[in-house]
């Protein structure tokens, strides 16, 4: 689904990622750690195609696709789906108006009918059960004025309507408390299948207690250096990075 | 003959202004130039009354002993009063009696404009002043209103049939001697809107003027008057729009509003005249004195705006808050693409005791756009417990454009409250990638974010014209972001 080779990618001219090789199959999870620093969140802003990002070597295709030159809206179109470390607020664009062009853009692409306001309405009300969330959530504002724990939520929100292919979700654990991190948990886990996968970035292992990755990669100074089972995490957790 | 560059051209810019086209019609135009004689031709054209003359003429030898105001931080070559005319208005057939009698390529102008003039076609529950060039073309629902005893016509035909009026009223907020514009409008004014709202009354419909510019090389002066009688209400709304037209031609407006105890009056805008061409040339200047007086106790004035055309604007809608406990409320969107340049704002004095006002400003800048805003918060001796809060913010799309802010606050008592609030912003690339990341393509994020930006303007504008003002947003900002 996802083959990524020998990718080379440079922000403001600092040569970032230096030769990631990691190929995603459909239903599997993958988690990639590292210490801070080591491109972690680089490689999931140049898989979703963030403009200031510059590929510079190599290459990445996703369904067949080559995406180096494809628009990131054409590859949410496609069915990828980024989960931010730090999604951003628009003040005055309300959660449910933002949810429904979104989830209509994907669908054109797709050649899918457009959902009216009303089937639209019924959908989300189901979502919003998952993430625990009630109804005034998506009257606000898009992410203006809501706590760490909504906003991660409310990316959770968005993944299980736009449903995508692949998921790639940064620090999605991270400044969440025990129930936040369980509802979001639960959520990935629910929203498993054979055909769709995972690439989840983390610092910690405590949200892998909740769920059965598939491989842990360990990136490190702009390279994927090792590679193994679940138990790996735990082996960096009690070890740190340093004896890679 | 056309160059074919210029054609594509026209035709690029044509997509993005389409209200652009020109109505062939036979008129009437006096020809360019202005000196007395000019303006006693408008006053006999017009059939008025001898101390009309006498105001316009009083008028036109003040404005001679003026200059032009240069402190408005827009940048235009200087204007050549005398290569304007004037006086331009369709030839009617005959005089008319009905809407029947209107020439049909005009009543086809509106129908393009999207305001069919035609009651049973019309928006139910808004009547239309519809003014061509320098005269009123027709006002549709008046004898509904008039049940209502609300007057509503042409200026014109007010100084006929309601002398007291407006001898009464006009000139009584914006005087002859307030500015060089408002000068040269009380000498020439041509044709506008005239509303009277008796004594607790709601008026019963939207009140609505549509002005359109339709001849070359012509300057519009059109002067509106609404006087709201104690315990009354009236919402009125006003539109614009003009052929694109390779030179630049002048708007220079008068707007006056009274409110008496207890009255209300709230006065949109939706000012979409040309703005030039992507290359700046062309497009409408658009300088304009409006303002409100809020003579009553408990009267309240609340001036929305939303400013898309115009090559030039120098445009502040005030409030002079004279009555106990009276509200001025100003809200405003203005949008410079290309190269327009805006210098907007209002000014809000506050007399009586206990009066409020609140200022919300929104400015969106991008391509070479020049924004300013520019407002003034007075605070008089005997003021006491007034309130003013301000909030100005600006996006920049972009790096070619320019946004500025220059507040003048004067509190000359000690009870006062002031609060300020500004920010400046550039569209985030954050926020654009967010939204593309969701599926959104640029320009559709570039629009839900603004519209964002401008909602707690737009939620105070009448519903249709909200959405007419969110899609104008949209064909405004058509490719500002690459």
């Amino acid at each position: 689904m996802l083959k990524i080779k020998n990718l080379h990618a440079q922000v403001e001219g600092k040569e970032i990622l230096k030769g990631v090789n990691l190929s995603v199959k459909p239903g599997e999870l993958h988690v990639i750690m590292g210490p801070n620093g080591a491109g972690k969140s680089t490689l999931a802003n140049v898989l979703a195609g963030r403009d200031k990002f510059e590929v510079t070597q190599g290459k990445m295709e996703f369904s067949g696709n080559s995406l180096v030159d494809m628009l990131p809206e054409n590859r949410a179109g496609e069915g990828m789906f980024l989960s931010f470390q730090y999604p951003v607020a628009i003040p005055g664009v309300n959660n449910m108006y933002f949810l429904k062009a979104a989830v209509n853009a994907v669908r054109k692409y797709r050649g899918d009918d457009e959902l009216d306001a009303v089937t639209f309405l019924k959908m989300i009300r189901e979502k919003l059960k998952v993430v625990e969330l009630d109804d005034s959530f998506i009257h606000r504002p898009v992410n203006e004025g809501f706590s760490g724990g909504e906003k991660k939520r409310n990316e959770i929100l968005q993944m299980i309507s736009l449903e995508p292919k692949l998921a790639i979700l940064d620090e999605t654990d991270s400044g969440l408390d025990i129930d936040a991190l369980r509802i979001v948990a639960e959520g990935i886990n629910n929203y498993r299948n054979n055909d769709r996968a995972f690439i989840l970035i983390t610092h910690y292992q405590r949200m892998l207690n909740y769920m059965k990755p598939d491989f842990i990669h360990v990136l490190m100074n702009g390279k994927i250096v090792k590679s193994g089972p679940k138990e790996l995490a735990h082996e960096l957790e009690e070890k740190g990075y340093s004896w890679i | 003959m056309k160059t074919d560059e210029q054609k594509i051209i026209d035709d690029a810019v044509s997509q993005d202004y389409k209200y652009g086209f020109v109505t062939d019609v036979e008129q009437e135009k006096l020809p360019p130039g202005l000196d007395e004689n000019t303006v006693r031709f408008i006053s006999e054209k017009k059939g008025e009354p001898e101390w009309l003359l006498d105001y316009r003429l009083k008028a036109f030898s003040h404005w001679k002993t003026l200059t032009e105001p240069t402190w408005a931080l827009v940048d235009y070559p200087e204007i050549d009063f005398q290569s304007i005319s004037y006086y331009a208005a369709p030839k009617p057939k005959k005089k008319l009696d009905s809407l029947d009698e209107v020439d049909p390529e005009i009543l086809d102008t509106y129908n393009k404009l999207g305001i069919p003039l035609d009651e049973q076609k019309m928006l139910a529950n808004v009547a239309v002043d519809a003014v061509f060039d320098s005269v009123s073309i027709a006002t549709t629902f008046r004898e509904d209103l008039a049940k209502a005893g609300v007057i509503f016509c042409s200026f014109s035909e007010a100084v006929k049939d309601y002398p007291e009026l407006v001898k009464q009223y006009l000139g009584s907020v914006v005087p002859h001697t307030d500015n060089f514009y408002a000068a040269l409008n009380a000498a020439v004014f041509s044709d506008g809107s005239f509303v009277y709202i008796p004594k607790n009354t709601r008026c019963p419909m939207e009140l609505s003027t549509y002005f359109r510019i339709n001849a070359s090389n012509t300057g519009q002066f059109e002067r509106t008057l609404i006087v709201a009688e104690e315990g009354s209400y009236v919402s009125y709304l006003e539109g614009c729009t003009a052929p694109m037209r390779d030179e630049n031609q002048l708007h220079a407006a008068v707007v006056e509003l009274i409110t008496l105890d207890n009255a209300e009056i709230k006065y949109s805008t939706v000012q979409n005249w040309y703005p030039g061409d992507k290359n700046g040339k062309g497009g409408i200047y658009n300088f304009v004195t409006k303002r409100g007086a809020c003579r009553g106790e408990n009267s309240k004035i609340s001036w929305t705006q939303v400013e898309t055309g115009s090559a030039v604007t120098w445009k502040y809608p005030s409030c002079i808050l004279q009555g106990e406990n009276s509200i001025g409320e100003f809200y405003s969107v203005a949008v410079t693409n290309n190269y327009q340049q805006a210098d907007t704002g209002t000014k809000m004095i506050h007399i009586g005791k206990n009066t409020k006002s609140t200022i919300i400003s929104k400015g969106i800048s991008a391509g070479h756009g020049q924004q300013t805003y520019r407002g003034e918060v007075k605070i008089m001796k005997n003021a006491e417990n007034s309130r003013n809060f301000s909030q100005c913010d600006s996006i920049l799309i972009g790096d070619k454009c320019g946004a500025h802010t220059f507040p003048y606050i004067d509190v000359r008592n000690s009870t006062a409250q002031m609060e300020h609030e500004a920010t400046t912003s550039n569209i985030g690339e954050d926020q654009l990638f967010y939204c593309n990341s969701r599926g959104l393509s640029t320009e559709n994020a570039v629009s839900m974010i603004v519209n964002g930006f401008c909602k707690e303007v737009f939620k105070e504008l009448p519903m249709e014209f909200a959405v007419e003002a969110q899609k104008l947003m949209e064909v405004t900002l058509e490719g500002s972001v690459g």
